[in-house]
Parts: structure tokens; sequence; C-alpha cells
């Protein structure tokens, strides 16, 4: 590196570009300088934007538009999309019930082992589903450790039932609901919430009146999440639950199977998928879409 | 005002926090305004914390009408939400999700009150405080002297029986900051309790105490009325804030031997061994000669350092022994050709400079 200033390398004057009209009024207003983008970037992410797309383009092209509401009629879709949804939504229910005041105690609170509890309820998040699906199996089994009880005392069996396609669910989804939720209580003012107890307001009258409608925005967000992983769960759910139709088979499985049986079917249900996903990213725009940080 | 006043507020309160440590005592008799005063970091908000329950003492205890709220001796404990405490924070912490009527209707409904009781219980406050049509705002809809009086509305609607304000008018700028002021002068007096106001800002603190606490380092330095603490700063920090000079010495007889062991000739006083000694920066004289003959029995060579604009005087930042805060006027700055580096004169009646005993920090 010599001490020559960038652009006057060698000898003559700086060399100019033209800038258009167009980019000086860019310019002026953005402020900065030049944003175009040098080749060694430029090519990678073109490659990497065609990777992500084009499968997808394939998905719409190859679709059977035509036949699509025979074949979708036909099938186990409707089925399947209707046990996915009851089911997910079971599953996010749950996850608010309980995974909210999960986020809670491990936001405000200083138990002992709290850092090991974080570790471990958020481990699912990185988790194969399938080995989930195992260790669900192993628990609540007819011969696992928990279900064996279940089943001699109460007669209640949880595997290859709608209940168990629930418990997947919920397994795996329920860790992005209680991150994003502690996420924001953690972020949230705790000023608020010592004005609240001055006023007057015990502990849960604070959560209830003053912690939670601040952080309902990142609530809203943690349940679309963790719906949006219900829905298209598929290594805990098969492994726990199975494959039945009406009962255990939920949209990905019925995908799956479709693909060897009746390909068009499974290229119709793939494309209600991507169209609930685009709802979901659409709903979720101001939050990941603006590019922020936030 | 004594400890046990059980009307009143008494505090003995030690904090620890981290490598700080607060040890101030003080009391409040009922309807009494105390203002305490301090630099930045002198353990004011900490204090109010103490007072409402947010920081528990490490020493000491609180005393509110008789009712022991905190006693580090014996660990009781009062939790915030149990004590009759209106607390208005400097960021005010309007609660965003609620309207203004239901930020001033929140005290009272969670202390049992129906939802339409409190809600009666806020329009009324509101209205006291004449803020009856910003009642469906959003606090984010309101000006900052607006948010200031909502804040204050929703800490009187609890109907507490001590009332806490932390730099009420910081937040302010300076037009509405004189507006509001005003106003809560008036609120203050209003209210029944003990009210103890923290703040940075002298002028605030003369206009809205009756009685001043100044704290410095965790530490109560001076207490009085505001009449006297101006008249008689027990430390530097309080003389610069009242715009005073303040010098320590000995007194011996008419004389005052400063500790840079210069002499001052002073008017008569009771005083015997260590001293304060304040002098108005208006009442010294500045002239660029020596003066020959002169009432004034104080003259002193000086340096100037450095000349401040205030509205409508110039003050002279002087270096000499002793050193001084001198305000003249524009006119004489530009007549004697004043300026940094510039040797002049300094000159003070004795009847000009205030005599006083070192009072010793309590607490």
């Amino acid at each position: 590196m010599s001490g020559t200033p960038p652009g006057r390398r060698g000898s003559g004057a700086p060399r100019p570009v033209t800038l258009g009209a167009r980019e000086r009024r860019r310019r002026a207003v953005t402020g900065g300088g030049s944003r175009t983008a040098p080749a060694p970037l430029l090519v990678p992410a073109l490659v990497a934007v065609a990777f992500l797309v084009v499968p997808l383009v394939g998905l719409v092209v190859r679709a059977p538009w035509t036949d699509a509401w025979d074949i979708l009629h036909g099938s186990q879709a409707a089925t399947a999309l209707r046990l996915s949804l009851w089911t997910s939504t079971l599953a996010t229910a749950i996850a608010l019930v309980v995974g909210v005041p999960l986020a809670w105690v491990l936001a405000r609170t200083d138990l002992p082992g709290l850092r090991v509890l974080r570790a471990l309820v958020t481990l699912p998040l990185v988790l194969p589903p399938v080995v989930g699906g195992v260790a669900l199996l192993l628990a609540f089994g007819r011969n696992g450790f928990l279900g064996r009880y279940l089943d001699q005392w109460f007669g209640i069996t949880i595997p290859f039932s709608s209940t168990a396609v629930v418990m997947a669910e919920t397994f795996v989804a329920m860790p992005f609901l209680v991150v994003t939720v502690e996420g924001a209580l953690r972020a949230a003012n705790r000023g608020y919430e010592d004005a609240a107890a001055t006023l007057g307001a015990g502990r849960m009258t604070v959560f209830r009146r003053v912690t939670l409608p601040m952080v309902t925005p990142s609530l809203a967000a943690g349940a679309v999440l963790c719906w949006a992983r219900a829905l298209g769960e598929f290594g805990a759910t098969i492994t726990f639950a199975g494959s039945f139709p009406g009962r255990t088979q939920t949209m990905p499985i019925a995908v799956y199977y479709a693909l060897e049986t009746d390909p068009d079917a499974a290229v119709l249900l793939s494309l209600v998928l991507l169209l609930v996903s685009v709802a979901i990213l659409v709903a979720l725009r101001d939050r990941w879409l603006r590019g922020s940080t936030v | 005002m004594t400890a046990d006043d059980p009307a009143g507020l008494s505090v003995e309160a030690e904090v620890h926090r981290g490598a700080f440590t607060l040890r101030a005592a003080l009391a409040a008799t009922p309807g009494e305004v105390v203002a305490v005063l301090g630099p930045n970091g002198s353990g004011k908000s900490t204090l109010l914390g103490a007072l409402a329950g947010l920081v528990p003492l490490a020493g000491g205890r609180v005393v509110l009408e008789g009712v022991v709220l905190d006693d580090a001796g014996d660990g009781r404990f009062v939790e915030p939400a149990h004590r009759p405490v209106g607390f208005v924070f400097q960021d005010y912490r309007l609660f965003p999700h609620l309207s203004v009527l239901d930020n001033v209707a929140f005290s009272p409904q969670v202390r049992g009150r129906s939802r339409r009781e409190a809600r009666a219980v806020a329009a009324d406050w509101l209205e006291r405080l004449g803020l009856a049509e910003l009642s469906r705002r959003r606090p984010d809809r309101l000006s900052g002297g607006q948010a200031q009086r909502v804040a204050l509305a929703r800490a009187l609607a609890g109907d507490p029986s001590l009332l806490l304000l932390d730099e009420p008018l910081s937040a302010l700028d300076a037009r509405t900051r004189l507006d509001v002021q005003a106003e809560l002068r008036r609120h203050l007096a209003d209210f029944t309790g003990p009210c103890l106001l923290v703040t940075h800002d002298p002028l605030e603190a003369l206009v809205l105490a009756d009685r001043l606490v100044v704290l410095e380092d965790g530490r109560v330095v001076q207490e009085g009325t505001p009449a006297e603490v101006a008249r008689r700063p027990a430390t530097e920090y309080v003389a610069r804030l009242v715009g005073l000079n303040l010098y320590t010495g000995t007194a011996d007889g008419p004389t005052v031997t400063l500790d840079d062991g210069s002499a001052f000739v002073v008017p008569d006083h009771e005083e015997h061994g260590e001293v304060l000694v304040a002098l108005r920066p208006s009442a010294v004289t500045v002239s660029t000669t020596a003066p020959q003959a002169s009432s004034a029995r104080n003259t002193w060579p000086a340096t100037v350092t450095g000349l401040t604009l205030l509205t409508d005087r110039v003050r002279l930042d002087l270096d000499g022994r002793p050193p001084a805060l001198v305000d003249v006027t524009p006119a004489a700055v530009a007549e004697l050709g004043l300026d940094a580096g510039r040797e002049v004169w300094l000159s003070a009646k004795a009847v000009d400079l205030e005599v006083y005993g070192r009072t010793h920090p309590r607490g």
C-alpha cells in the first residue's frame, strides 16, 4: 500500500466516469458514492438467487394447472390439508399457552441452572427432527418409559394418532416461539414494568397488562413462525405418528407419498404449501423484509 | 420535623450500587416539597428508587406516615406495588399501548377499583390537570409538556401519600419548561403529602421546593431553604450552581486567611476557626490600574483567563490569589479592553463578603 490517493496511481489526471441524470439524482438523495456491485460479489450473488428461485419456478411451471381442481379433489389433499391446518394450529396454541410463560421465566427470573434450561429448550431448533421423533417414541411409545404407564393405567396410546402429530409438531416448533418471545422480553424496556409496580401492580398484573401488550408484535411473529414450522413438520411426525391418511398423514407427508404414486398431485400439494409460505412471508414482511436488524 | 414524625417521611438510606455508595438521611413533612439537588451520579435517582422500593436498602430505614417501608436492620420490606408512593419518572414511562385515560386509570384499577370507577377517577384527574381533551390520545401523540402532566396525573390517581418526581422538567425544551414549571408548582402545592423532587437544575429547585437537600457523591452536603442555600453555599458545587464565588479559610477577627495564603477583610461576624466566604460576582469591581484611595477594603491583582457572554453581562474568569468570577457590563469589557491574558485589579467591599461557618455533611 503506497500513499498514492485512489484513482491517481501512475501519472495523469484522474479518469472521470459519466454520471447519468438518474444516478446523479440517486446519489443526491441517498448520499454516498457508487452503488454498483463489483463482479466478484455480483456473480456469486446471482448464482445464489438462481439456486433459491429456479426450483420454485419449476414447481409453478410444471404444475398441471388444467386438471388442478380434479386432482386436488380426488386425492387425499383436502383431508391432509385439513389435518395439517388443525394440528399445526393446535400445536401453536399449546406453544403459546406454555411457551410464553417459559420465555418469561427464561428472560425475567434468575433461577439456578437457567443457562442449561435455555440450552435444553432450544435444542429442538438444531436437533434433526427425526431424532426428535425417535425421542418422542421412546418416551411416549407403548414401550416408552412414560407411554407404558399411560397405556397400562389409562389405556391411552399416543403413537400413530393425531395426538402424536400435534405432539411432534409442538416439540419441533415451540422453541421458535420461545426464542422469539424471550428475545423480545429481554429487549423490552424494564422501566415500564417498574412504573407499573409503583402504580400498584403485582407481578402477574404487570405481566398481563404491561409486559405482554408491549411484546405483542414479537408474540405474533413468534406464533406465525411456530405455526409455519409446525405446518412443514415431516421428520418427527412420520417417525412418531406414521402416515395414516386422515389421521396422521399431514401435507408434507402426503406430498412425499404422492410423489411415488401421483406426481401431479405431489406438485399441486407442494404449490399449496408454497402459497401458504408466501402468505406467511407477507404477514411477517415488516419484521424480516425491511432489511433492518430488528 | 423529627425523624419519628408519624405524619411525614423519614429516611436513612444506605444503598450500594457497584462501587457507588449512597448514604443519606433526610426527612419531609406533609405538604412539604423537598428538592434533592445534585450533579449527575450523585445518587439522586438511586434515592428515589429506594423510596419507591425499586432498590432495596443495604442499611437504614424508610418510614412513611409511621409505617416502615424498608428496614435493612430487621429485613422488613414493602414491595413497590404495596407502597403508597406516586412516582413521576424522568422519561415519564407512559404505557405506549394504553390511551391517556387508561394510563391514568391504571393505578386505581390495579388497586382494586372496577374499570368504570377507575376511569371515572382518571377522568377527574385529567380534568383537574386540564388534560381532559387528551384522554383518548396515545402517549406517542403527546407533546413533552403534555406527557409530563399525564405522568403526574397518573401518579396522583393512585392516591399516594408520598410523591416522587425524578427530574420532572429535564426532558422539556426551554420554552415549555417555564409553562410546565409554573403549573407543576401549583399542583405540588395542592398535594397534601410530602413530595421529593430530584433535579440537577438549581432554578427548578429554587422555584419548586420549600427546602433543598444537596447531594454530592452519595452524601448530603447541605440542607436548607432555597434562600439559605443560595446565600450561603456549603460547597464549591453549590456555589457554582447559585453563581457565587466561594472561598474556604480561617477566621481571625476582622480578617479571614484563605487557604491559598491570601486574606480578606470581612465585616463583623461571630465565626471562629474554619469558615466559608461567599462573594457575588457582581460585587467585584475591575480596574486596569491599582486603585489608589478606595472604600473597598479588599484589592488584589488578577489575570483574565476567560470571558463568557451571559444575556446582559460578561462573566470574567480571573486567576489570582484568590481566583474569582466577576460580572461586568459588555461596555466595560470594551472600554477597559478586557481580554484573556489582561492583568487587572479586583476590589471588593468588606460588606459584600458573606462569612459563615462550615457545616459538616450529615448522613
